[in-house]
């Protein structure tokens, strides 16, 4: 129970941190296109992410097209089918969840939430967008460039990602890939240096660390570990640029190729899946753990009731950022590695399932008895809590070295981290927008349409990735072009796969309905006022909406409160904002 | 990826320090009032934590590739290379780079700005000199036929000198730009702090030298062994 009354009269502590001098835009071009201000940045890192992450919703179409209709379409050969499935992967894993969370939520949300006027590098910031728009160039010129994009699989492994029989091998594709990958993560190196540094140094008078919403904490572990992990990626795709351009040996063995005996020997592709693993298992949470925090929020804020066990999430999202370094391997199950290896990558792989597990009782021990509003960020939030408990347990079974080794190359695999990685964060990132996008246009998206993208997505989603389960049970590999003629798939499998793919074109157009309804509402939507979710936490508070460069007029906010109190006992209205001394002074301003 | 590990478990030292005196135990819903940030007046420079948390990333780079390293090594093709004796006086001078950056940060806060401009020129000079001498160590190993596919050892040298000296590019363009604003006029409160940052970055590309350094003569890895015998 909090006491309403105290925090009255006490005197107020000097400004620990310095009013920043802004930097003052000139022209219409350094205010809304090479600006500094960390909200447009963040809308520009959006609409590029989202811009890419249609693509690969695209190839996702011509990847179903292929597998639910086989031999239908002349232009998806086996070389095309490869080259969409690797893009479709690389972009929405990086370009996309990736960019989005960090840089597209980071920079709208963590100024606003802690209290700063703006991050703290404001140029590195605006280099970092541009960075990761070249990133995003270079990846989209490999579709133009001979030879076509890579084919080589998310994964890039090597020796077969730089030889001829993959596509894109001994041509551009996979030298343009591996260079946007090298670009894109000097440039979120810029932007995650701010994300950390506002956290730690921009936060305003008041916002201890324990009173930072969990979105703020999401964000800023998922930054730390994204630092952590990214300069593996690099060295990884550093050394096999060498490989490919150079003659080098790092990852190559003595191979031959169509007949031809190559300069390369001695090189190990097993150092490369340590290295892309080492990266690439936390890449999982770094995508993962800002979802967590951002539907912490959205459930609270629209169950009107105060998060369950705050500090128990905070803990949780640290142990989770830990732990996720030392799980690594369990991608590399079937790579011929010692067994004890195994056994030790195992056990950390499911004790991860602990402190995830602790969260998703608290999303739901906050939703009990809670004054849920079923609103499309809180249909949202419900999905993905739904998505992710489905995901989360396939990924026990997986964990496992006995049932991963059987399952390893099916469809199994290929249904449980879209579950996982892939549906449970986009709902997130839908239930966000439909969230913060009054706060960034000052207008409401239609509910209607809303409806409409809500349960086509969520159901579809469902009927997409649940039948893919049983397709992989049965043992359809994942990865190939055609099944061809296979005793043990039945005829079953066939029309269960005609079935997803049919579902999959219908998720996917509902995506235009959602970007519609963007376009549309941000002349027509409805005036949203400057806090319509009556919620606590700081972005809402701001005195216009959509909120001025500097973010906060005259004088920085100071925080009294953390950031969930909701349905106060004894407190006037029923959410107490956290820059509110007394209950008692809820102006009606900021309650309309 | 031992190294990768044992770096990324001393930088998780580094964040469970830090987090131990964020209350990270106290009761945010029981506590009102503005009483409860107990940061005191005088935050460090937000240029500084940055450094810190650059460092941090530049260190796992290293540390990352150092562990592909020995990872590689462990194949049997892995020849040797005769370390060029420039080596040791490019190592000379940086490290002269390196007390000539002390030297100017100890001068900005005497605020004796000549003194200062004159350690930054020659810091400026000894990290010409290095880049310089690192190249030429370069020639002297292609002339005597190391070449960089010739073999993984080479490989390796020749990218893990390249990207520290990349970085030493970083660090000089910095310090280029620092120095021509400290000859344009007196010294401000930002310049001195950006003297103190171009010296803790030097520092840091020496530490980094001297690993990288050890690793090419051989000695890391007789501690390695050394390391590995202890544990079994």
């Amino acid at each position: 129970m909090v006491d309403v009354r105290s925090g009255i009269g006490e005197a107020l502590p000097p400004p620990e941190v310095e009013d920043v001098e802004l930097y003052h835009p000139h022209s219409w071009w350094t205010r809304y296109v090479f600006s500094q201000d960390a909200k447009i940045i963040a809308i520009q890192y959006a609409t590029t992410a989202i811009a890419i992450g249609m693509v690969a919703l695209v190839l996702s179409w011509l990847i179903r097209l292929q597998l639910g209709f086989p031999g239908t379409f002349d232009f998806i050969d086996a070389d095309a089918y490869y080259q969409f499935i690797t893009m479709h992967g690389m972009i929405m894993v990086i370009y996309l969840l990736t960019a989005l969370f960090l840089g597209g939520f980071g920079n709208y949300l963590i100024p606003l939430m802690v209290g700063a006027r703006d991050m703290v590098f404001p140029y590195a910031n605006m280099l970092s967008y541009w960075i990761y728009l070249l990133a995003v160039l270079v990846l989209v010129a490999s579709f133009f460039a001979p030879g076509g994009p890579t084919g080589a699989g998310w994964t890039l492994y090597p020796p077969q990602a730089v030889l001829s029989g993959t596509p894109g091998g001994k041509d551009w594709g996979i030298i343009l890939m591996l260079s946007s990958l090298i670009i894109f993560i000097i440039g979120f190196t810029m932007g995650g240096l701010n994300y950390v540094v506002t956290v730690l140094q921009g936060r305003a008078r008041g916002m201890t660390l324990m009173r930072l919403p969990l979105t703020v904490w999401g964000i800023f572990t998922a930054t730390v570990m994204a630092l952590l992990a990214f300069p593996a990626l690099f060295v990884a795709c550093v050394m096999m640029l060498f490989d490919r351009l150079l003659g080098t040996s790092f990852f190559m063995p003595a191979i031959v190729e169509m007949g031809e005996q190559l300069q390369h020997g001695g090189g190990s592709p097993i150092l490369f899946q340590h290295l892309f693993w080492f990266f690439g298992h936390p890449e999982v949470y770094i995508v993962a753990l800002p979802a967590f925090g951002i539907v912490s929020d959205l459930i609270s804020t629209h169950a009107r009731k105060n998060i369950f066990g705050y500090r128990m999430m905070v803990w949780a999202i640290v142990i989770i950022g830990g732990l996720s370094f030392i799980v690594w391997a369990h991608h590399m199950y079937v790579s011929g590695m010692n067994p004890y290896f195994g056994f030790f990558f195992a056990t950390t792989t499911l004790i991860i399932a602990v402190p995830t597990a602790i969260k998703v009782y608290n999303w739901v021990l906050t939703l009990w008895r809670g004054n849920i509003h079923l609103t499309l960020p809180m249909l949202f939030a419900l999905g993905f809590i739904v998505t992710f408990v489905n995901g989360g347990l396939t990924g026990l079974f997986l964990g496992n070295v006995v049932v991963d080794v059987p399952l390893s190359d099916t469809m199994f695999v290929v249904a449980h981290f879209h579950m996982v990685m892939g549906v449970a964060p986009i709902m997130v990132i839908f239930g966000a927008i439909y969230h913060w996008y009054p706060k960034i246009t000052g207008r409401m998206l239609n509910e209607a349409l809303g409806q409409i993208h809500f349960w086509v997505t969520f159901v579809g989603a469902y009927l997409i990735f649940f039948p893919m389960h049983y397709v992989g049970l049965v043992g359809v590999p994942r990865r190939y072009y055609e099944l061809g003629e296979m005793a043990f798939v039945q005829e079953s499998v066939h029309s269960l796969n005609a079935f997803i793919s049919v579902m999959a074109l219908i998720v996917g157009a509902a995506q235009i309905v959602f970007l519609f309804n963007l376009a549309w509402s941000l002349r027509h939507g409805r005036e949203a006022g400057g806090n319509p979710w009556r919620a606590t936490t700081l972005e809402w508070q701001t005195p216009e909406t959509p909120p001025p460069h500097g973010n906060w007029g005259k004088e920085l906010p100071v925080v009294y409160r953390w950031a969930y109190d909701y349905s106060v006992p004894g407190a006037p209205e029923d959410f107490i904002p956290q820059n509110q001394p007394t209950p008692g002074l809820v102006t009606h301003e900021t309650a309309s | 990826m031992s190294v990768a590990v044992i770096f990324l478990t001393l930088v998780a030292a580094v964040i469970v320090w830090w987090l131990a005196q964020q209350r990270l135990a106290s009761r945010p819903w029981l506590e009102v009032g503005h009483r409860y940030d107990r940061r005191s007046g005088a935050p460090l420079p937000a240029a500084k934590i940055g450094l810190g948390v650059f460092l941090g990333v530049v260190g796992a780079l290293f540390s990352l590739a150092i562990s592909a390293y020995f990872m590689r090594m462990a194949s049997s093709d892995w020849g040797s290379l005769p370390l060029p004796a420039l080596l040791w006086v490019n190592t000379g001078i940086l490290a002269v780079g390196s007390v000539t950056l002390h030297r100017a940060k100890v001068e900005a806060e005497r605020r004796d700005d000549e003194a200062t401009r004159t350690a930054l020129l020659a810091a400026l000079a000894g990290g010409l000199a290095f880049l310089v001498g690192q190249l030429f160590a370069w020639r002297e190993l292609t002339a005597a036929g190391y070449l960089l596919a010739g073999n993984p050892a080479n490989s390796f040298f020749y990218l893990l000198t390249g990207m520290h000296g990349l970085h030493i590019v970083g660090g000089l363009v910095a310090l280029g730009r620092l120095t021509l604003r400290a000859w344009g006029g007196p010294l401000d409160r930002r310049m001195r702090l950006t003297v103190e940052l171009c010296a803790i970055y030097w520092h840091f590309m020496l530490f980094v030298w001297l690993v990288l350094f050890a690793l090419f003569s051989g000695w890391a890895s007789d501690v390695v062994d050394f390391c590995r015998q202890l544990l079994t």
